[in-house]
């Protein structure tokens, strides 16, 4: 497949080159007539002509060969594995391809004993190290020689085909070339078409971002009814005990929701007020060194990946807060905390990762103010901190809260921090020293267990992640127009 | 009327006076919080480089010990073919026990030699082996090797396991910190630059863990990042800022960028999850499927950063270039492109350094892998660099801490460095217009 990526590639530097010559060698043939485009457009076309139809080919064929060749072997199938189920099916038909692909290592005799059925299959290819299990059957030989013979036939006509549309453009594009042919505009609408689909790969990202999730989630809302998701108060998905029935577990997302909004509320406590004041600080009051050297400073917080912040939190900040707690918790008759991860230490550390994103936000919005608003407050003798309170702040006070805003939804939507700080225990309790969890600590756990797709505890994480995607996009576009808006009403 | 009487004016003023005192305290007031502000943000991340620092620069340096290994024949090569086949089942084990009994003088019944055996870690016959299968010559030979110690030993050395505490709370015994300082002083047990941190993948023996799969596995993945998300990020914002009419088709390609550079990472793994691995059927665990997620994340970054680039280029460029006769597309590729590229090259590295340092969508799409061997190709099982240090942090013994700050360290030079990069290539080639 690479192999003949790379040929095509290769033929279709050898068509630029084949094609610039022709157009130069037009030109010099004295026909009177200029070249409409210079050379290398003429070379450039015959390379795209020879490139682009042929990879189109292989696209397809990479996607229909498998089913051509697997609907061929499915009917070699004895009834019982076609009245199986899909899955089952499947799990089937990627073994008997992994057989195929290894049937050089079986002697004629060790065939012989699978297909007589003398010997189930798995007993004879797991020591070879081939991974295949019980579910194979005898007739697996038979299908599994099919499925080599029709790949190698697949894979010649593969071959055949593409390189014969490779040509065949190529030629159709040589008959072409003449001075007069308009190669640049042909090559120009090919690199604008090219960049068109570069720029649609963000909206395929949003759908698939969507549909990936959305179909996941509906599977588990056929399972789980979503009343049960949305509104249930119990979060117990009981691992191991997936096809066994009544071991469905429970999924309540509103202990996870409150865990994730209780620390994205103290994370707000802790970065909005210092950001504000740090960004007013340095837009309004700093001298040009300090804003030199504080400005990078507070900018370094950002770029810090968040798994340095996740350890910080658990080997700093956690044992001062558990030290804090247990001082604290006694005077009102409460229970020391027990562990470091708390709602509180994950929150502070979240909330300390915020701040150059407030900061920064706010201090472009605060910069965007006319200076003339400025230059009236103080006109009327306001002082600077007046004219701060009173003119600045509430001029700029949509951007702000948009920067909020935005600065909330990326505190719902971290994870690291919380992975490590905040616990696993999904309780709902107003103890901030109490671990608590949230819903992406539980997409992470969820899909780092086991890898069968097809349980509920596995599928749950999708309907996490969906709900977490809608609520972030809600926060990010209600919170991107505002700014937008805000930013439009001074310009 | 009258203006006001003396005696007036001067209560007037007065009020006024005090006014303008408490203005000017509020004023200083307000001037502090901001300046507060600052000093808490920059003392925690003061705070954050210390503790990582202090836990993790031991982590550059190791213990080793010193022993006069005698290689029998006999354990090692009984045929006495030299194969490097049959010298990797050798009895390395028995040689470095046999080493240490006589050189700490223990009797290998007695129940001293367990703690002597816990001077070494586990895996140091491992080292020996590996070095007489590479030069079979040394069988039949006595050699002098330094030997890795073991984790506890190591931490001792590093004093962050305490001679003062009581000998039962103790990790290592009151024999074996004998037996350290009498090796030490000997010349036999000394500290030195750490290159297992280098050249060894994961283990579950503190000092015998290393950064290079992980590290391989990020170099795999930047570079897919690299190879795909800076053309396709480049085209598409050329096309939006250059091309795109403004229309609703634009206008939601516009909302849908700015939305994806907030959604949060773990979702793009959860598409890569879904998309790459089960519908694509892409090998998890590989560093081509953590690349791909990582160019989805990253793409917003650079087209913003592009587009901010390209805006930046004034329009007499272009109208230029058209002046001369050059097409659109010609101005733009030939002209405009190549004025913007410092800046785009700087939003490209701070894009790079954002994708290395994450985490998230990384663990969710399975790079958290048990890897020994480096990956040849990205189509190998691997890990990568942050997902080796959450991983490293979930376990507790002290030898991993320190391993954990010691990749923290690694992570945050690449970062730092690449930031500086940007900060030097933007501070050299931007042009102000």
């Amino acid at each position: 497949m690479l192999g003949l990526i790379g040929i095509v590639l290769v033929l279709s530097v050898l068509a630029f080159v084949a094609g610039s010559l022709r157009a130069l060698t037009l030109a010099r043939a004295g026909t009177g007539r200029m070249l409409h485009s210079r050379a290398s457009y003429h070379g450039g076309f015959l390379a795209i002509m020879t490139a682009v139809p042929a990879l189109f080919v292989l696209a397809f064929w990479a996607f229909g060969q498998p089913m051509v060749v697997e609907g061929q072997v499915d009917r070699l199938l004895p009834p019982e594995v076609q009245s199986a189920s899909a899955l089952e099916r499947s799990v089937i038909m990627g073994q008997i391809k992994r057989v195929s692909q290894n049937l050089d290592a079986l002697s004629d005799e060790e065939k012989e004993a699978i297909r007589s059925g003398e010997k189930p299959p798995v007993a004879v290819l797991l020591p070879k190290g081939i991974p295949v299990s019980g579910v194979l059957g005898a007739y697996t030989i038979d299908a599994a020689e099919t499925y080599a013979k029709l790949t190698a036939l697949a894979e010649f006509w593969r071959l055949a085909v593409v390189l014969g549309v490779a040509i065949l453009c190529f030629f159709i594009g040589y008959t072409r070339l003449k001075p007069e042919f308009r190669a640049r505009n042909h090559v120009e609408r090919a690199i604008l078409v090219f960049l068109i689909v570069c720029s649609t790969i963000a909206i395929l990202t949003t759908v698939g971002i969507v549909l990936s999730m959305l179909s996941e989630s509906i599977d588990f809302f056929s399972r789980i009814p979503p009343a049960s998701f949305f509104f249930g108060t119990v979060w117990d998905p009981r691992f191991g005990g997936v096809t066994r029935a009544g071991a469905e577990g429970q999924f309540g997302l509103i202990p996870l929701l409150w865990g994730t909004l209780y620390i994205s509320l103290i994370a707000m406590l802790v970065a909005v007020p210092i950001g504000l004041n740090a960004a007013i600080f340095l837009s309004e009051y700093a001298s040009k060194r300090v804003r030199f050297f504080a400005k990078p400073l507070l900018e370094l917080l950002a770029g810090i990946p968040t798994i340095v912040y996740g350890f910080f939190a658990i080997v700093t900040v956690g044992p001062v807060v558990q030290a804090f707690g247990a001082w604290l918790l006694p005077l009102f008759g409460l229970e020391a905390p027990t562990s470091a991860s708390s709602v509180l230490t994950a929150g502070i550390v979240m909330g300390m990762m915020i701040i150059p994103f407030v900061s920064s936000l706010s201090d472009d919005i605060i910069n965007a103010v006319p200076q003339s608003l400025r230059d009236g407050s103080y006109g009327l003798g306001a002082t600077q901190s007046e004219t701060i309170k009173r003119v600045i702040l509430p001029a700029a006070l949509p951007g702000i809260v948009g920067a909020i805003l935005l600065a909330v939804s990326r505190a719902i939507g971290e994870t690291m921090i919380v992975v490590m700080a905040a616990g696993v225990a999904a309780t709902i309790s107003p103890n901030p020293f109490e671990s608590m969890t949230t819903i992406t600590v539980k997409i992470v756990s969820q899909l780092t267990g086991d890898t069968e797709f097809t349980s509920p505890q596995t599928l749950v994480a999708f309907a996490l992640g969906l709900t977490l995607f809608a609520v972030t996009l809600v926060l990010n576009v209600i919170a991107l127009q505002i700014v937008r808006h805000y930013r439009e009403q001074y310009e | 009327m009258s203006g006001p009487s003396d005696s007036e004016r001067i209560a007037i003023s007065e009020i006024v006076a005090r006014g303008i005192r408490r203005r000017r305290a509020a004023e200083a007031r307000f001037k502090t919080y901001g300046a507060i502000a600052i000093l808490i943000a920059i003392a925690f991340l003061l705070t954050l480089f210390a503790t990582i620092f202090s836990n993790g620069i031991s982590a550059f340096t190791q213990t080793h010990i010193r022993l006069e290994l005698a290689l029998d024949p006999a354990l090692i090569d009984p045929d006495g073919t030299r194969d490097p086949e049959k010298l990797k089942s050798g009895n390395y084990r028995k040689i470095i026990e046999t080493a240490l009994f006589s050189r700490l003088n223990v009797d290998a019944k007695s129940p001293d030699a367990r703690l002597a055996r816990l001077m070494l870690s586990d895996f140091s016959h491992y080292e020996l082996r590996d070095r007489v299968v590479g030069n079979p010559d040394l069988v039949g030979t006595t050699e002098s090797v330094w030997l890795p110690a073991h984790s506890n030993i190591d931490q001792y050395i590093k004093g962050a396991i305490k001679k003062e505490t009581p000998n039962e709370r103790r990790l290592v015994k009151d024999q074996q910190i004998a037996w350290a300082d009498e090796l030490a002083a000997a010349g036999d047990l000394k500290r030195t630059f750490n290159r297992y941190l280098f050249t060894r993948g994961a283990s579950s023996k503190p000092e015998l863990a290393g950064l290079e799969v992980a590290l391989i596995g990020s170099f795999w993945m930047m570079l897919i990042v690299l190879v795909f998300a800076v053309p396709i990020g480049v085209s598409a914002a050329v096309y939006l800022e250059e091309f795109a009419k403004k229309n609703s088709l634009n206008d939601i390609i516009e909302v849908n960028i700015n939305n994806l550079a907030a959604v949060p990472s773990i979702v793009f793994g959860i598409l890569g999850l879904a998309v790459f691995v089960n519908t694509i059927g892409l090998p998890r665990s590989t560093p081509v499927v953590g690349g791909l997620v990582l160019t989805l994340m990253t793409l917003p970054t650079i087209i913003i950063a592009t587009r901010a680039a390209l805006k930046a280029v004034p329009p007499s460029i272009r109208e230029a270039a058209l002046g001369v006769g050059a097409s659109k597309m010609q101005s733009i590729f030939h002209h405009v492109l190549p004025l913007s590229a410092p800046a785009v090259l700087t939003g490209t590295i701070i894009g790079l350094a954002q994708a290395l340092g994450e985490t998230a969508p990384l663990l969710i799409v399975g790079l958290f892998a048990f890897v020994v061997q480096a990956p040849a190709t990205p189509f190998d099982s691997s890990s990568a660099l942050p997902v080796q240090i959450y991983l490293w942090a979930t376990y507790q013994e002290r030898g991993f801490v320190e391993r954990t700050s010691a990749g923290i360290i690694v992570l945050l030079a690449f970062m730092i460095g690449m930031n500086l990069l940007a900060i030097i290539l933007r501070s050299r080639f931007e042009r102000r217009w």
